[in-house]
């Protein structure tokens, strides 16, 4: 937005963070991202504002404890449910792709 | 353009209205859900309100006839066609969630508000359409094309529920069930001339519900009239011990409370909180002038009108773009190309971490893209307590002046949305604006309190229709449905007539032309 304040994110970080999340972006969507995400990171900050050391976080809306059922077995997926919806699969298992590369 | 046939007026009718003719057989499911496939087969290539249409809604219909012919005991909403929001998985229909990551994936089993439905004998006319994972205000996140504003087919219908909110406001469904995490389903309601109802954090379960933001979350109904989204709210409400966040809570009828509302014709004793926070710079002058005029017609009705202040709401949206994207990346880490949905192997193959990254590439649109890369980026180390950590901070101010001003007033009002409909187009290019759209309605998400979008009117300068926000203590849900059935019954007193009987899409109005 404003042209002057170099933006918190360069292309650089932009692209380490699409490999942390695992999305194989493309350079242009980088480009596009770092822009659209300077932006509004400057326009979230000011959370840092109020939020003082005094004040506790709150992570859950209606804070509920001790959550428990029985530990009993309940209604399970059968193995043909729980495979139906498989890109690839093998017998009775999921299959993918290759966990370690060549070099490893 | 068609004739005020049978049909025609069988669609026009209120979910409440439709279920006491089906009650005394005068109309049967099967002719009911009739009527509206064949509403969804006239209007909906022009709405784009469904991604699917189920092919067993007719043959539902026919048990339920069936049932009701032997004798069976059925519930106030049995043989009521529905509308479901994609969001939601169900066994019989695709659930994509508004993404190609999850083109046709047909899931395992039913969400429980989905299994609750087919309990109660409601007949799932099919998904509607949606922001894709829910992200956004507009429906243009679809991956599957926009939904367009029955009211105005050039507009947005609001998001991320644009399609379930459509789809009621075009007469394709008496009912539809939305998701609210943000205001996706009362920022629609309140675009479309319909209701919207967001619950108490917890109030209705959210498993099977494809996650989001797992502490905002909320699913609820979609409705034309109160009376009609607390009926559906009795029917999906209660404790489920499938989501763990899930509240024990007795609740009330909800019917009985819309019903006590539209009897009383007065708010006498009701303190009416004005959130000085949500309105002024940035609400549209029509959207401002219908809520003033909503104000006056509580306080002529003896409603005690006080102005509250709750500061930390200017904060609210910021906050919300750090929560929001911090736990969509990680419950969006679930779709890997591994389980369930697509795979996309790159040129010359690779690992499963190239697949995943080709995968995530290929499904995920622009918006989740983003949403995603900030969230990864609000995560990580270094940021975290500057970001995060702060935006978790500002939610307990949030919670503490609803408190605050819960002192003062039973239930708080606002516009529940700045603007009337959008063109289609306007706010695809700048994220930050279309994230205004949300301004009313985070507050309440972040906090996990009960709020409602209701119609207030049309808009001067364009016609449009407004909706404004009643929102209630956490648990009090109840209190929402008899305020809001009573200012309903007000505000249709002073039109004369239901608002949505003004749309251009009234199937017995004279239609409008553009």
């Amino acid at each position: 937005m404003s042209e002057s304040n170099p933006s918190p994110l360069d292309v650089a970080q932009v692209a380490h963070l699409a490999n942390l999340a695992r999305i194989a972006l493309t350079p242009e969507e980088i480009e596009k991202l770092t822009g659209e995400l300077g932006v509004i990171i400057e326009s979230i900050a000011k959370v840092s504002e109020v939020a003082t050391p005094d004040v506790p976080s709150t992570s859950h809306p209606i804070r509920l404890t001790n959550v428990f059922r029985p530990d009993v077995p309940g209604e399970t997926l059968t193995v043909e449910e729980a495979l139906s919806g498989a890109p690839e699969r093998d017998g009775d298992r999921f299959k993918v792709s290759a966990i370690l590369g060549e070099e490893q | 353009m068609t004739g005020h046939g049978a049909a025609s007026e069988l669609i026009a009718l209120t979910a409440a209205e439709l279920s006491a003719r089906l009650a005394s057989r005068d109309v049967s499911a099967v002719e009911a859900t009739q009527a509206h496939l064949d509403r969804i087969a006239e209007v909906d290539g022009d709405i784009h309100a469904f991604l699917h249409v189920s092919a067993d809604a007719l043959k539902t219909a026919a048990e339920v006839d069936g049932a009701r012919r032997m004798g069976a005991k059925l519930g106030p909403l049995a043989g009521v066609p529905i509308a479901i929001k994609d969001v939601l998985c169900t066994l019989d229909m695709p659930s994509t969630a508004g993404s190609r990551i999850l083109e046709g994936w047909v899931p395992p089993y039913d969400a429980t508000v989905v299994s609750k439905l087919r309990k109660a004998k409601l007949i799932p006319l099919g998904k509607t359409n949606m922001d894709e994972f829910a992200m956004g205000s507009s429906t243009e996140h679809s991956a599957f094309g926009p939904t367009h504003n029955p009211w105005d087919l050039d507009r947005i219908p609001g998001g991320s529920g644009g399609g379930s909110a459509a789809a009621v406001a075009a007469f394709e469904a008496p009912l539809a069930l939305g998701s609210d995490t943000g205001g996706s389903i009362r920022q629609p309601a309140a675009v479309t001339g319909t209701v919207g109802m967001k619950p108490t954090y917890g109030g209705v379960s959210r498993y099977g519900a494809i996650a989001l933001a797992s502490s905002l979350d909320q699913v609820g109904p979609v409705t034309r009239t109160v009376l009609d989204a607390a009926l559906l709210h009795d029917v999906i409400g209660g404790h489920d011990p499938h989501d763990s966040t899930s509240l024990t809570d007795n609740w009330p009828s909800f019917a009985d409370a819309a019903r006590t509302g539209a009897a009383a014709g007065t708010l006498k004793g009701v303190r009416v909180g004005v959130v000085k926070e949500l309105g002024g710079e940035g609400f549209q002058a029509g959207v401002s002038a219908r809520f003033a005029k909503a104000l006056d017609l509580m306080s002529a009705a003896g409603a005690e009108i006080v102005e509250v202040s709750a500061p930390s709401f200017t904060y609210a949206i910021a906050a919300y773009y750090l929560i929001l994207p911090a736990e969509a990346s990680s419950n969006l880490a679930k779709f890997d190309s591994v389980r369930f949905g697509l795979r996309v192997t790159p040129p010359g193959g690779g690992t499963v971490e190239d697949v995943m990254a080709a995968t995530r590439e290929a499904g995920f649109g622009a918006e989740v893209k983003r949403r995603i890369i900030l969230g990864t980026y609000a995560l990580s180390a270094g940021y975290y307590d500057a970001y995060y950590g702060s935006a978790q901070k500002v939610r307990t101010l949030i919670q503490r002046d609803f408190a605050a001003a819960f002192e003062k007033a039973d239930v708080l009002v606002s516009p529940a949305a700045p603007t009337t409909a959008f063109k289609l187009g306007e706010k695809l290019e700048d994220p930050l604006a279309m994230y205004l759209n949300d301004v009313a309605t985070i507050p309440a998400n972040l906090a996990g309190v009960p709020g409602m979008g209701l119609p207030m009117g049309l808009a001067e300068e364009d016609n449009l229709p407004t909706g404004i926000q009643i929102m209630a203590p956490a648990h009090e849900d109840a209190r929402i449905y008899t305020v809001g059935a009573t200012l309903e019954a007000l505000l249709e007193q002073s039109w004369g007539r239901p608002l949505i009987s003004r749309s251009p899409r009234h199937p017995l109005g004279e239609g409008r032309t553009k």
